[in-house]
């Protein structure tokens, strides 16, 4: 059970995303005094007949103008059972990429859904994303249920459209987010509602074991101190980013490909038996062998040591991707420089089929082609999150233009 | 549908700061593999204090690789700088001090009558960002100070005149940071982006370090001005019609002293701290910074500015 669970929202605009953020801050009593008086007075200087909850989380000067939000924004709260991060995301297609930004790291999504619209484009294509990315564990909140006079044949028709494009662990709650419906209490205008309010939910939620080929470990940083104490120390700073890996462990060090032990598994705090996902560490191994930043350690079956790979994209900048086009490719602690082969095909978030394409615009998804310059240690995504995801970066301006998931190795 | 629900019991406070913990580590190992001239922050401040134990472990058994800096802005407690300096001393880090009083006599910048030095120390920092060449400033600034900063990316490129625009900030996707910068741009960092005030006195009271005695209760003169309570010290004398009295007080942020309120408080023990902090109804921010009530957007339009 962690102890920290990463949350993060999805949805349309206007389907009140930030309303419910507010709201699950205001009911677990995770809003100050001062904040909740920011906001309630900026709310009256603004003429509301309520106080608006959203701007609890729209920080940005342009957000609370528009009365939208433009980018993640983090909250953090902690019930008695848990500490949360929740990081909410835009809904506009305009910022496509700030949803990709707060999903990546999360280990469950609310998708909220207007219930008077039932599923429209964004949400589906926010669903999607949500699926790809490898989201645990979903929860389609349908929201508004106040201006539905709560029905639950409203609520049925929105699950029964959401069960065909989640393959994901999922489940469903009615909710309003400005009324407080079902969020933190369960309401009395829900009585046909058999389930956990949102809250509780994701209190007491157990999620499923991440996937992991084997132990994966991408050095960071060779720690050679040269001092007095340490006059021979040579260790590999990093973190572990799929499995387990223990002192004792035979491993594999690609892209060279030599097997070794490993000898120590260090810490500030003392040496460690084992680590485990997400730890880090310094691990020092048998052989004297050319390992710097980049070189992968594995134990059990290796990762795959490859020069191309096909990736489902989701792009995120004005310049089309295309065939023939250059970019550096940034996976694990490793980068190289990639090439665009081909763009086999797009998503389409109406459809959820893929369609013919030659080229892919902002927020488009799709499947491409690449090559490498240099061979990368690769596990496809769905084997492992940290091993089988990268970015796509523009040499010249620097700016992160997609993301990509390794769907197969060549 | 699958619905896995199981009693979880109470929260793991222990585990959830493990996790916090390897997060930063990480962080801040990127950025002396991917980075030529990094700096850390240092104000003494209780954040920055833990930023310096998370540098000692990502770097173990090797020591800190870079310096840190603190911007002066020449009103700080006495207190804070002589604990700064020890802990430099301990650590056997270079320290690296901008002073915004030489900014001042320098003519770069122009002191406004009775106002805080605060909003100064952007061209301080700037300034000494562009003389050493720095091209990663690692910061101890955390999402949930304010509302602005909970906009941040862990990884922030500032443009070479030091501005943030937040309504362009790069995707940021798992843990691979992207730290690509033109010459002249430089990377403000944030290993403890996603820790809380609470995170933070948590890790403190973990891994017992010590921090400057005005984070606990003491007694000292102070004077109320615009709602907060301020010390009176050399650079904050009380005004005329001020009533002067003896508080018991303490800090629950260090930073300029003329900007700085101190809150009522008996707590004098990190527990005591603890228990406080999770039962006020205040935020840090909100209970002693007088610089961020100046506007609703007071602390994004400074960090556009360059602002830390």
């Amino acid at each position: 059970m962690p102890g920290l669970l990463r949350v993060a929202t999805a949805g349309s605009v206007d389907d009140g995303k930030s309303t419910l953020i507010g709201r699950l801050l205001h009911d677990s009593k995770a809003v100050l005094a001062d904040q909740l008086q920011a906001v309630t007075s900026a709310s009256r200087s603004r003429g509301y007949a309520e106080t608006d909850l959203a701007l609890l989380v729209d920080g940005l000067r342009a957000e609370r103008e528009q009365g939208i939000t433009i980018d993640v924004a983090y909250r953090y709260f902690a019930t008695p059972r848990r500490s949360f991060v929740l990081a909410d995301t835009p809904g506009h297609v305009q910022y496509t990429r700030n949803m990709v930004t707060g999903a990546s790291t999360a280990d469950v999504a609310v998708v909220l859904v207007d219930a008077r619209t039932g599923l429209t484009e964004q949400s589906r294509r926010h669903s999607a994303i949500a699926d790809l990315l490898g989201i645990r564990h979903v929860v389609l909140a349908v929201n508004k249920m106040d201006l539905v006079d709560y029905r639950e044949d409203v609520f049925d028709e929105v699950v029964a459209q959401f069960a065909q494009v989640c393959d994901s662990s999922w489940c469903a709650i009615p909710i309003s987010a400005l009324r407080g419906d079902n969020v933190v209490s369960l309401s009395s205008q829900t009585p046909w509602y058999a389930g956990l309010p949102l809250l509780t939910h994701l209190e007491e939620l157990a999620l499923p074991e991440a996937p992991a080929p084997g132990g994966r470990f991408a050095v960071q940083l060779v720690i050679r101190p040269r001092t007095p104490e340490h006059r021979d120390f040579r260790g590999y700073g990093g973190r572990v980013a799929a499995g387990t890996l223990n002192v004792g462990d035979e491993v594999v060090v690609q892209p060279g490909g030599w097997q070794t032990t490993i000898t120590a598994i260090d810490t500030y705090d003392g040496p460690k038996r084992s680590a485990t996902t997400g730890q880090s560490v310094v691990v020092s191994i048998a052989d004297d062998l050319d390992a710097g930043r980049g070189a992968m350690l594995s134990t059990g079956a290796p990762g795959t040591v490859t020069s191309a790979a096909s990736a489902t994209v989701c792009w995120m900048t004005d310049t089309p991707l295309e065939p023939g086009a250059r970019y550096v490719v940034r996976h694990t602690t490793s980068e190289s420089r990639a090439v665009v082969e081909a763009v086999d095909s797009r998503l389409n978030v109406s459809t959820f089929g893929s369609e013919p394409a030659e080229s892919l615009a902002l927020n488009d998804i799709g499947s491409i082609r690449l090559r490498f310059a240099d061979p990368l240690v690769v596990d496809r995504y769905r084997d492992s999150r940290a091993t089988g995801g990268f970015v796509l970066v523009e040499e010249r301006s620097g700016a992160t233009a997609g993301v990509g998931l390794v769907e197969s190795l060549s | 549908m699958t619905l896995t629900v199981v009693d979880s019991g109470p929260i793991d406070r222990e585990s959830a700061l493990a996790d916090l913990e390897d997060e930063s580590i990480h962080i801040l190992r990127e950025v002396v593999a991917t980075f030529d001239r990094p700096v850390l922050l240092f104000s003494g401040g209780k954040d920055s204090i833990v930023m310096l134990r998370l540098a000692e472990k990502a770097y173990w058994p090797g020591k800190i690789p870079f310096p840190v800096m603190h911007v002066d802005t020449g009103h700080n407690f006495s207190e804070v700088i002589e604990f700064r300096d020890r802990r430099v001393a301990e650590l056997g880090v270079q320290l690296v001090v901008a002073s915004v009083q030489e900014s001042i006599d320098g003519g770069r910048v122009t002191e406004q009558p009775g106002q805080s030095r605060n909003p100064l120390q952007t061209v301080t920092l700037l300034d000494a960002i562009a003389e050493h060449r720095f091209t990663a400033v690692l910061g101890g600034a955390r999402r949930d100070e304010e509302k602005a900063r909970a906009k941040e990316r862990v990884f922030s490129v500032r443009d070479e005149f030091g501005r943030w625009d937040p309504r362009n900030q790069r995707p940021e996707l798992w843990d691979l940071y992207n730290g690509r910068h033109r010459a002249g741009e430089h990377v403000r960092v944030f290993p403890l982006s996603n820790w809380t005030e609470l995170d933070v006195w948590g890790y403190i009271r973990r891994e017992g370090i010590e921090v400057p005695d005005i984070y606990y209760a003491h007694r000292r003169d102070v004077v109320r001005r615009d709602g907060m309570l301020i010390a009176v010290t050399p650079f904050t004398p009380p005004f005329e019609n001020e009533e002067v009295w003896s508080e018991t007080v303490r800090y629950r942020t260090v930073g300029d002293a003329t900007c700085t309120g101190a809150v009522r408080s008996d707590a004098s023990t990190v527990d005591e701290v603890i228990d406080e902090v999770a039962a006020s109804t205040l935020t840090e921010r909100g209970a002693t910074r007088a610089d961020d009530r100046a506007s609703e957007a007071a602390m994004e339009d400074r960090k556009r500015e360059g602002y830390f």
